[in-house]
Parts: structure tokens; sequence; C-alpha cells
């Protein structure tokens, strides 16, 4: 039976496209939302850390799965390997209803006013695509307020004397600091630094009409067991449904956007759970699958209008995949400071955001999501055992009583660090896989060198007997905070999309995920790709109302 | 020179076991017949039993054997990691020759610090340096070829931590006994620990 034609296609119920999705129900369109997954529970894995998004070694409890998916990733020395999902080099986010959302660990964060106007700030760094978004933070701070009261933020602001401005607070008080936060705070404030609760997207008390955090260890990698973590899947996601308006299509994967005889796009070929093959019809098409299959999607999506792909004039879709350069420090402790209090990470400062001599950008730093027993096998300092005796004896000994403070360094843009297609290896519906390649910027690893100091220095403060400093490479960097591969800018020349995420060159398909990012702010960027989702979808639903139809 | 070495283990074994090693060594003899496990035949079981348990010895606490590791992988390799199954086969075949080349016995016939000197070296990729500087000219060498010594060493490092650390419903951890060590509660019940927040 043929499909009902609508308003607008969503594709990707995640961060940005489930809140995309309500915000088009509400205002009266009918939509379709696709999701490749499925509902994810907590009770199919339960605390099972083998398949928890922080240790995927036996598969991904949130998807994808390996049977169906792969991706190529091209090597330092330019040979490439087919990855599976599972594998840290296929750069996985989740594929379930709410993605990433459900499983996260759930920092709320605004990214400061700064990280919009990097360019400005910083100026031009050579061997980077740095540029200023066309969007300002004032632009998007109502956005930011929507995300934080629909979809529920913890914490105080007052008490981060470098947040942005906001016109009210966010909706539910902090979290209480565990037993390391408040050995750090103390630390922190010996420095003379700025120490406050870190903003959740998880009900400090009773919000929505779901219960308060119950302070589990398995917060961050799992779902949340009693429902307390707010996503897309528990917030928007069911507002939208509950319109009446908005239909969810599930185990759905979507592998084309199609285009008719005039080069208008008119909606997506997909294929069902049953694995048939269906065209779906719109007047507007979002794209909210992620860094990488947003412009794997635009890539793949060629005909006589677009054969290099859509939006792809001028070679931008697929640039500079960004994450973030994690780094940090690890201290050692006599006496226990694990106490169990779930998910550990508690505490933060904003200090080293930017403002750092020499340096381009920054980043947060906070204590760390608690580490399992597998996780933490993995976790010595340089020279350690890493196995026999000494290894056991050491998880024994320090399990309870090792610390880490570790933030994400902002990255700059690199034009080669990128998303492509690669023809010659395809996927269960015979659609060519994302090839993953290029590095990092050298600026980046400077980031590092200079915030794993920092976090040292507070380890060191708070009383560490041995501390070590952890900082990457100049491997590709992507994973769950993939972002920037389908930049907004006012030059159709040098972005891809609008300052509203409309894909230019085309009148009604738009982007509404971490692939808009110019840059990636020093924070975990779950809450500003849910703001875009209401920037997005709220400019889609407005002119929707004025009777603008994205002719 | 494999059959050699199988027939010497499973007089060891009986040895050792006394009364229950008569089961066992028949077991050993038929192993395709009445193996225990999904993937392993049950000598390389008997190996990969103190392969993982030089990785995570017993101490005050059990070892990775008694944890039942060595059951954890051959799950996993009848399943989510039968994309290791030929690494698995050829690997524990080269330890078997390696031993056989170095000492004249078979891994399991080592005694603990020779065990884990062969571990260390293998660890270091340089059992074949090893084994060329004792050859044989039986012109088995080089028995490890292009660095799979180390990645395998590796791989066997890795599953034996997911096996010792992971959740037991894979098969290892038994009894949650890595959680206890480290002091965590353990199964984590909702309404049912203790918490502090």
């Amino acid at each position: 039976m043929k499909n009902k034609h609508v308003n607008a296609i969503v594709i990707g119920a995640g961060a940005g496209g489930g809140v995309v999705a309500k915000e088009m129900s509400v205002a009266g369109m009918s939509v379709v939302l696709f999701e490749r997954g499925g509902w994810a529970h907590y009770d199919d894995h339960n605390h099972d850390e083998l398949l928890s998004q922080r240790t995927t070694v036996l598969g991904n409890a949130y998807g994808p799965d390996n049977k169906r998916y792969r991706r190529v990733f091209v090597n330092s020395d330019g040979t490439s390997q087919v990855v599976l999902p599972n594998e840290w080099l296929y750069n996985n986010n989740a594929a379930c209803v709410g993605s990433g959302t459900v499983s996260y660990g759930a920092m709320g964060w605004r990214f400061m006013a700064e990280d919009f106007k990097m360019k400005s700030i910083y100026g031009h760094v050579e061997g980077s695509t740095l540029e200023d978004w066309p969007i300002t933070y004032d632009d998007l701070e109502p956005c930011y307020e929507k995300a934080e009261w629909e979809i529920g933020v913890a914490g105080d602001d007052v008490q981060n004397p470098f947040a942005p401005p906001r016109k009210k607070p966010q909706p539910m008080p902090p979290f209480a600091f565990n037993k390391e936060a408040n050995l750090l705070k103390k630390a922190m404030e010996g420095l003379g630094l700025h120490p406050f609760p870190i903003p959740m997207l998880r009900n400090s008390v009773r919000y929505n009409g779901r219960p308060a955090c119950y302070r589990f260890r398995t917060c961050c990698g799992f779902a949340c067991p009693v429902n307390a973590k707010c996503g897309t899947h528990n917030t928007v996601i069911p507002t939208a449904i509950e319109t009446g308006n908005c239909e969810l299509r599930i185990n759905c994967q979507v592998t084309e956007i199609m285009v008719n005889d005039q080069g208008k796009i008119t909606g997506v070929a997909y294929f069902d759970e049953r694995d048939k093959k269906q065209i779906q019809t719109a007047d507007v098409v979002i794209l909210s699958a992620s860094a990488t299959e947003t412009p794997r999607l635009l890539l793949n999506s060629t005909s006589r209008f677009f054969p290099e792909g859509i939006g792809n004039r001028y070679d931008w879709v697929g640039r500079n995949l960004q994450g973030h350069a994690y780094t940090g420090a690890y201290g050692l402790f006599e006496e226990d400071i694990y106490d169990d209090v779930g998910p550990g990470a508690t505490i933060a400062i904003c200090d080293f955001n930017h403002h750092n001599p020499g340096i381009i950008g920054g980043g947060m730093l906070a204590n760390e999501f608690t580490r399992l027993p597998y996780l933490f096998a993995d976790i010595r300092p340089p020279g350690a055992a890493s196995w026999g005796k000494e290894h056991k004896e050491f998880q024994r000994n320090y399990f309870r009583r090792n610390v880490q403070v570790v933030g994400p360094i902002q990255e700059v843009p690199v034009f080669d660090a990128r998303v492509q297609v690669e023809t010659t290896v395809k996927d269960h519906w015979g659609v060519p896989v994302a090839k993953l390649s290029g590095y990092r910027h050298q600026a980046d690893l400077d980031g590092c060198e200079f915030l794993s100091r920092k976090a040292e220095e507070i380890l060191q403060k708070a009383g560490a007997v041995q501390t070590w400093r952890t900082t990457p490479g100049l491997g590709l960097s992507g994973g769950q905070h993939q972002s920037g591969t389908c930049r907004m800018g006012n030059d159709p020349q040098t972005s891809v999309t609008d300052r509203y995420g409309r894909v230019h060159d085309t009148p009604n398909l738009f982007v509404a995920d971490g692939s808009l990012n110019v840059t990636n702010g020093g924070f975990n960027p779950a809450l500003t790709i849910m703001a875009l989702g209401y920037w997005v979808g709220g400019h889609i639903a407005d002119e929707w109302q004025k009777g603008n139809r994205f002719n | 020179m494999v059959k050699n070495g199988l027939t010497r283990r499973g007089f060891i074994a009986m040895a050792a076991a006394g009364a229950g090693g008569m089961v066992f060594l028949t077991r050993c003899n038929n192993p395709e017949r009445y193996s225990t496990y999904r993937f392993f035949t049950d000598q390389e079981a008997m190996l990969v039993d103190d392969l993982v348990d030089q990785i995570i010895p017993p101490d005050e606490w059990p070892g990775a054997k008694d944890a039942g590791v060595t059951n954890f992988i051959d799950r996993q390799l009848a399943g989510t990691y039968a994309r290791f199954r030929d690494d698995y086969r050829s690997g524990l075949k080269s330890i078997s020759l390696s031993c056989q080349e170095l000492f004249g016995l078979s891994f399991i016939e080592l005694n603990c610090d020779q065990q884990r000197d062969f571990l260390i070296h293998m660890e270091a990729g340089k059992l074949n340096e090893l084994v060329n500087e004792k050859d044989t000219g039986n012109g088995l060498n080089p028995i490890w070829k292009d660095g799979f010594e180390r990645r395998f060493f590796r791989l066997l490092r890795d599953h034996t931590m997911q096996g010792f650390y992971g959740s037991p419903r894979h098969g290892g951890n038994l009894n949650y006994v890595s959680y206890k060590m480290v002091r965590l509660d353990y199964p984590l019940i909702i309404g049912q620990n203790r918490y502090n927040g």
C-alpha cells in the first residue's frame, strides 16, 4: 500500500530529530519520524558493562547491530579497513528511539557565547577551517531554555561565574556532590578555581511525570532503569506522538532522498522493518541522522541535478568532522574515594574554556563518570603491568581509590577530517557505507597538553599520591560527540546549510543535528543539538503557519 | 608433535588428579565426543585455563580459571566472537608448538614462573627469536607470522579481562567474584542496594 503524503519527514529520532518532530507536530504539521533502530529498554541488557556504550566489546546495546552495518576507516598509512559498529574506529553513537540521549551521561551544557565566534576571537588558524557560526549565543538562548524546560535539566548556573547569560534558571535543583566531588571542590577552590555542580539532563527531583534519579552506578552508557534520565525518547517524542500528527516509524532504514524531474526534493526511499523498499513523500524533509549518517545520506542521493550528492556543489558535505579531544589526569589516593553514588560525574569548572594564553579555545573539566570493573582494567599508570599478579592487585587496591578529572578540548575544524561514501562496501541494504578519514589539528593537542596539566594540578592539590596525565593523538575524532559535517553558514560556497539549517540549493531540505555545528564547544554537545532542533524545527513550524510551503 | 603432547598431558592430568583424573583422561582421548565446550576441544580448554590464570592469577581471590573465563571465551567464540575462531585455533596451536620447541613440554606442564616468562616473551613478540635460537631444524619456524603472537596475546588478555570483570550473564565472573573483590554491591537490584545519595 502506498504511504500517505505528509507535510514533513524527519530522519533520525535522536537529540535533534526528536525535537524537530515535536515542534512541527504541535504546530499542526503531519510528520513521519523515521528511526533505524527500535525502542531500547534497560531490562534488555540491565547493568551489563560489556554491552554498555562505554565498552561495547560484545556489541552495542543501543544499536546499531554488527550484522547489517559497516563503515570504512582510513588508516594513517592510507590503507583502509572495514569496521564493525561495536569497534572503536566505527565512531558509533547509537541507533534507537532517542539515540544517544537514552544511554548518554546526560551532561546538559549550554555552549558559551565565545563558542559561536571562534574565528573572531582566535583569528585564522593555519590548516583549519575555523569559522564563526552564522548565529550567536543570543539567537540560540531561547532554544536552550526550551530544551532545558521541556526535556529537563538539573543544575544551577548561578554557581558558575563563566556561564553564559540566561533568562530563566534551570528547572530542577542541581545534584548533590558525591565524595569525590567534595574532595575536588576543596582542591579546586584552593587553587582559586570556580567549581559548581554539572548541569545534567537527569531528574534531580520528580519532573515531567517521571521519577527522580536513584544515583545508580550504571547510568552513563546505559538506559536508565527508573526512567529518570531525560532524553528525547521520554519527553519530546512522546509529546509529538500524543498530538496525533506524528507517526514514529521504527526499524526503518532511509537510504535515499528522492528528487523529481524538476530537481525538487519529494521525499525519501527507505527499507521497512521487513526489508521491503518503500517511498514516503513529503513537503519538507529534515535530516537528523547524525554527523556521519546525515552526510552519508546526502552523498548517496545523487541525480542529474545533484551529481555529487545533494548540497555538495562546493564539496563541503561531510567535511570538518569533529568530536572532542578528551584529556585529563588520573590520581591515586590512600583512602577510599569511591562511594557508589552514581553516575560519578558531579563537579565541573569552566575556568579553562577560553582566555588561555597561547591556546585556541579550551574545555571544561569535570570528574569522570563511574569506571566499572572492566573499563578500569585498562586504567593504569604508565609502565604498570597490564596483566598478571600486579595488575590484579592494582585493580583490588585502587578501584575505589582513583579519581579522574577530564574534559573535552574544543577542536579546531580540519577540512580533510571527513565523511565520504565508499561505493565498494555496502551495508545490508546494498547502500554504500560511510568512509571516515583525516586527522585532528595540532592545536588540539596543545590544548590537551594545557588542560591535562590543570587536571593533574587539581588532583595533586586534592592529595593524590600518584598522578598521570592522558592526552590523545592526532587520530580522527568523531564518536558520540560527532559534529560539523554539514556546517551552517551565510556563504553557500563555504557551508552546507543556511542559518536555519536549510540545505543551500534546495527550498525544502533541512538538517537538524550535530552536523550543523560550525565548532563543537568545549562541552558535551547534546543540549546544543537539542537547542538546534528547536531552532530549525521552530523556524519550519513558524514558516508553515505563515503559509510558506517551501516550494 | 601435538599428539605426543596430548598423551603426556593426559598422563600428567591423571597423575595429578587421581581418580577424578581418570574421567578427564577419557575425555581427552575422545575430545569431539565428550567435549563439554562449544568451540574448544578439551585439550584447548585446559591450555586456555592455564593461560587465563596467568593473566589473572589466583591469590586470596580466585583467578580467571575459577571465575569461568575459559567458559566465557568459549561461549563468545560460539557466537559474538565467531570472527576470532581462526585466531584461537591457530594461536593455541602455535603456543603448544613454541613450548615444545623451547622446553620439550606443553604449556600446562611448565611451572608457574616458566609460564609467566613464556607469556612475557609472547607479549613482547619475542617467541620466534627464542625458538629460532633453539631451532631444531624441523622446518616449523617461524611458528608465529606477521606479528600474530603479539596480537593473539592482546586478544587473550582482553578477553580474559572481559570474562573476569564483565557481567556473569556471559559465562565468566562466576558469582560476581570480581565485583566482590573490589567491594561492589552485586547484583544491582533497584530498591535493594544501599544508596547514600
